[in-house]
């Protein structure tokens, strides 16, 4: 698709809109500061910004969902569609048009899914209401659709609940609804966020296969850039409610003009190259916006004469699930994985959700009992100590979890979180020491002293995880294990994250256990991956490694779903 | 840290570095609630009611609440009649009631001709001989009667009496009107409301205390500690609720203000201890209450220093449901007849004496009774209302996607 042809009768014209959020009687937010962008026929647009860039916003918009009682649309906006403005439309008008003529496939299909009917009575429900269609007719178009979005056995699977689908099987079922209808815009915010990196490879694929199918343009909401590359005409970049920049899609990759969006391009970690520190956004909005040049590559892998921290033998870990009256169903979550950590190492962990990797995590942390096997530091065995014994074990071994908005305490201040691991294990004399402490380790994670009197609702996620990590520094471990902790960050902030995780790692002389399903940022961290499928080990070996020639069919396949980004001829700067 | 500095009192200060005193739930929680202009008019009114309670039970107002100020049953009228002036203690609305003075102490059987009811009776026995009350104790026929001593003593008790205050001065009428005793109605109903308001209080704490702590070890420790605490839970709410009163009220053996408070904090905990163990249950598997444990913390310190503090609006909202629910249920109770003893004043009690009254045409106990206790659970309902949406969880922090 070319730019010229693009301004001749967009299927959707969006002029100036304003979208204004009332937070209490004096103070408003204004979350979209006056956008104008086409939605052309045909075609695949994306909207691609970080949390608080107003795409979602911008989205709800065009489906007229936005809650009236707290939002002031300016009336000076438009978003013009079949000649008409839906702001302002009536509400019988506008439900009409949704379902019918544009439809929305949210982030979450666990929860967007109604769990007390079968997927068929759902999909016969939007039948019935947009097209009229009763009975035998709709079940059958019901099949079809389950058939065109590739669900197995559609006539059977028409029957089963939402919560006998896997994940990927539910978001199948919630694109089926979306184009039950034959809609003319499908909207698709965030689809593949919560989605395992295969089966978003499907998903995508499925989206682009039914684009071009049924000719009908698609609104692609995501934060990731990468995800973009692959299958969107138009990108759209947002920040701060405001476009960046906007362009086809090779324009907006091959030669970005906005710094913003070259910074989003530059600070995800890439799967081939490894710099020594990653760019982040405020060195492109700062000086000449060209970036950083020149930084220096970082060799990882593991070298003959590491010295072992932490060696695993043989971890198992059984859950138990109550069947009939007497018997009980073991569920092997991890099986027979033994491995070991080198100090000052970074040992990455990936697999898809329910490979154990996690579960891994919190048995050593002891968080979980270990149903078998051992986990050697300094000889000692771990998992079998008392707990009190454990006590003197526990400070050198920490964990910092996904969520930075739930891991910290929200009604403790940044000081009370910082100084508790501290009474508890007895470290520094006296509250003054130890408020010393908690100052001197703030600065070292990047944030003011004045944080110390805050409570955590008044931080931003990344900053959030920096508290998470200072907590665990309090404690001066030997080992850091990260669960998924950089992957409920924006890119920009992950950037920043990862960063300070390897500064820490030079500087303390860390060993991490990096869990993450994200293959590029655990390429990027980890001197030594580990592959893991079904709770077992597929594969174990030094980082570039595994990438480049990776050994086991599971590796192979995992390494193909990675979203390529944009590869035209695979030129790079 | 206020614990650190209590564990370690002869340590130096730490640092300050000048801050802005960041809000923390609670006052963001106020802001929210002073925006609200129903639920501060309503947190005025319960403030008004609860500091009532405390004058009067230090004895500031209300306290000769007891004193027969009145004629009996003086109608309300705000034109004062001084006694002199005053018709002779007729009785407005004919009531049959005998003019003499009442009964020294206002719960006593109201009696002022004393009759041995038995004189008759023990007079015939004796053979038609006419009765002579004084000397009835014993007599040749061996016929006793069983009253004598006591009715020595009630005479010797009215002797007293009538030579002490009796003689003072009585109104005709009183500003909110009097009751069978000629008490101020105004000064009854304060006094009544510090009984209520008490009780209504206390035994909400009761059963809050109580919910919380077995909620929190159910929810909390999960496995058989929640079996055992929910198969006593379940036993517990089998029973029907006023049969349980029934049953707490014998083994305590005595009918007071502590009983009321008791009978109703112990039966009324289960609600609170379902709801405070499902929060425990959700919150002990979230991630900060897991990051606490793997720095080591330890049971009780993640129980209530971690977890506590984030349930502790649910209980706030608990308690003053509870609180409502117990006044109406203290003045159900005293209604009918198991409540506060006959020296007590509830609004229970002044609402039981008000049936009787209201066949009498007497309607003022009535409504100063019904008019301060609406007034109150009203209040309290709408501050309840307004405090859970200004502790709503919901705006805790904004989450973003």
């Amino acid at each position: 698709m070319d730019a010229s042809d693009i301004a001749i009768d967009p299927l959707v014209r969006i002029r100036d809109l304003r979208v204004t959020f009332r937070i209490d009687k004096h103070n408003s937010f204004e979350a979209v500061k006056g956008i104008s962008f086409d939605i052309p026929k045909n075609a695949t647009i994306a909207l691609v910004g970080e949390s608080g860039s107003g795409k979602s916003v911008t989205s709800l918009a065009i489906l007229g969902l936005l809650p009236p009682e707290n939002t002031i649309i300016d009336p000076k906006s438009q978003i013009i569609y079949g000649g008409r403005n839906i702001v302002g439309m009536p509400g019988s008008e506008l439900r009409a048009l949704r379902g019918a003529d544009i439809s929305m496939i949210f982030q979450e299909p666990m929860t967007s899914l109604n769990p007390v009917f079968t997927v068929g009575f759902q999909l016969e429900e939007v039948l019935r209401l947009h097209m009229g269609l009763s009975g035998a007719a709709a079940r059958k178009r019901s099949i079809a659709l389950l058939q065109e979005v590739g669900i197995p056995e559609p006539e059977r699977s028409v029957d089963k609940f939402p919560s006998q689908m896997s994940g990927g099987q539910q978001q199948r079922v919630m694109i089926a609804m979306a184009i039950a209808c034959e809609p003319k815009l499908l909207i698709a915010d965030e689809p593949t966020t919560a989605l395992d990196v295969t089966i978003q490879k499907q998903i995508l694929d499925l989206i682009a296969a039914l684009q071009k199918k049924h000719q009908m343009s698609v609104l692609f909401i995501t934060h990731d850039l990468a995800v973009v590359g692959e299958i969107a005409d138009r990108v759209v970049v947002m920040r701060n409610g405001e476009i960046r920049e906007q362009g086809p899609a090779r324009q907006v990759f091959e030669n970005p003009q906005d710094t913003y969006t070259k910074a989003l391009l530059k600070c995800r970690p890439q799967i081939d190259r490894r710099p020594a520190r990653l760019p982040v956004i405020d060195d492109f909005m700062t000086g000449d916006g060209r970036g950083p040049t020149d930084i220096p590559e970082r060799a990882r892998g593991l070298n003959p004469g590491d010295k072992t921290v932490l060696e695993v033998k043989n971890l198992g870990k059984s859950f138990f699930s109550r069947e009939g009256i007497f018997g009980k169903r073991e569920f092997k979550a991890v099986k027979d994985v033994s491995f070991t950590l080198a100090k000052g190492k970074t040992l990455g962990l990936v697999g898809e959700s329910g490979s154990g990797k996690t579960t891994v995590g919190l048995t050593l942390m002891r968080l979980h009992e270990a149903t078998t096997g051992e986990a050697l530091f300094d000889g000692r065995d771990i998992l079998a100590m008392s707990p009190r014994e454990f006590m003197q074990y526990k400070r050198r071994i920490q964990i910092i979890f996904q969520n930075p908005y739930a891991s910290l305490n929200p009604r403790f201040i940044v000081g009370q979180i910082l100084t508790e691991p501290m009474q508890i294990h007895g470290i520094g004399n006296n509250a003054q020491e130890r408020t010393e402490l908690a100052f001197e380790l703030l600065n070292k994670v990047g944030l003011p002293e004045v944080s110390f009197y805050k409570y955590p609702h008044e931080f931003s996620g990344g900053q959030r995880q920096r508290i998470a990590i200072a907590r665990c520094l309090t404690l001066k471990p030997d080992i850091l294990i990260c669960d998924e902790s950089v992957s409920a960050l924006d890119v920009s902030v992950q950037a920043q994250v990862l960063n300070l995780l390897q500064d820490l790692q030079a500087e303390y002389a860390l060993s991490y256990i990096f869990i993450s399903h994200d293959l590029a940022v655990v390429k990027y961290i980890s001197d030594q991956v580990m592959v893991m499928n079904e709770g077992e080990i597929v594969e174990i070996a030094n980082s570039d490694e595994i990438y480049r020639n990776p050994r086991e069919p599971y590796t192979k396949r995992l390494l193909a779903s990675i979203p390529k980004g944009w590869h035209p001829g695979q030129v790079r700067a | 840290m206020p614990i650190d500095t209590a564990l370690n009192p002869s340590a130096a200060p730490p640092r300050e570095i000048p801050h802005a005193v960041s809000p923390g739930l609670w006052t963001l929680a106020w802001r929210r609630l002073k925006t609200d202009s129903v639920a501060m008019v309503s947190l005025a009114i319960v403030a008004a009611f609860i500091l009532l309670m405390i004058v009067s039970g230090l004895g500031l107002v209300a306290k000769d609440w007891a004193k027969e100020v009145g004629i009996n049953y003086a109608p309300p009228s705000w034109i004062t009649l001084g006694a002199t002036d005053a018709p002779p203690p007729a009785l407005p609305g004919g009531a049959a009631e005998p003019s003499v003075p009442a009964g020294p102490t206002p719960g006593s059987a109201f009696n002022s001709t004393v009759v041995d009811p038995l004189a008759d009776v023990i007079a015939e026995l004796k053979g038609g001989k006419p009765a002579d009350a004084g000397a009835a104790g014993a007599d040749d026929n061996k016929v006793v009667d069983p009253l004598a001593d006591v009715m020595k003593d009630i005479r010797s008790d009215q002797a007293g009496a009538k030579a002490g205050p009796a003689a003072e001065e009585r109104r005709a009428t009183l500003p909110f009107g009097g009751d069978k005793w000629g008490r101020d109605i105004i000064a009854k109903t304060i006094k009544g409301s510090e009984t209520s308001i008490f009780v209504g209080l206390a035994s909400a704490l009761v059963a809050v205390f109580i919910g919380t702590v077995l909620g929190a070890f159910a929810g909390y420790y999960g496995r058989w500690v929640d079996d055992v605490l929910n198969w006593f839970y379940s036993v517990f709410s089998s029973i029907p609720y006023l049969l349980l009163i029934l049953a707490v009220a014998a083994v305590l053996q005595q009918k007071g203000t502590f009983t009321i408070v008791l009978i109703l904090g112990l039966t009324g905990w289960s609600g609170v201890f379902r709801l405070i163990r499902a929060e425990y249950l959700k919150h002990k598997g979230r991630e900060y209450v897991m990051a606490a444990d793997a720095l080591g913390a330890s049971h009780s310190r993640k129980m209530f220093l971690h977890i506590f503090p984030n349930v502790s609006h649910v209980v706030l909202v608990q308690l003053s449901i509870l609180t409502v629910g117990f006044i109406k249920a203290e003045v159900i109770l005293s209604f009918l007849g198991f409540g506060v003893p006959v020296d007590v004043v509830s609004w229970g009690s002044m609402l039981n004496e008000a049936q009787n009254e209201l066949i009498l045409g007497k309607w003022w106990q009535l409504v100063a009774a019904t008019i301060a206790m609406a007034t109150l659970v009203t209040a309290f309902s709408l501050f309840t209302d307004a405090l859970r949406d200004a502790l709503d969880p919901k705006l805790k922090g904004r989450t973003s996607h």
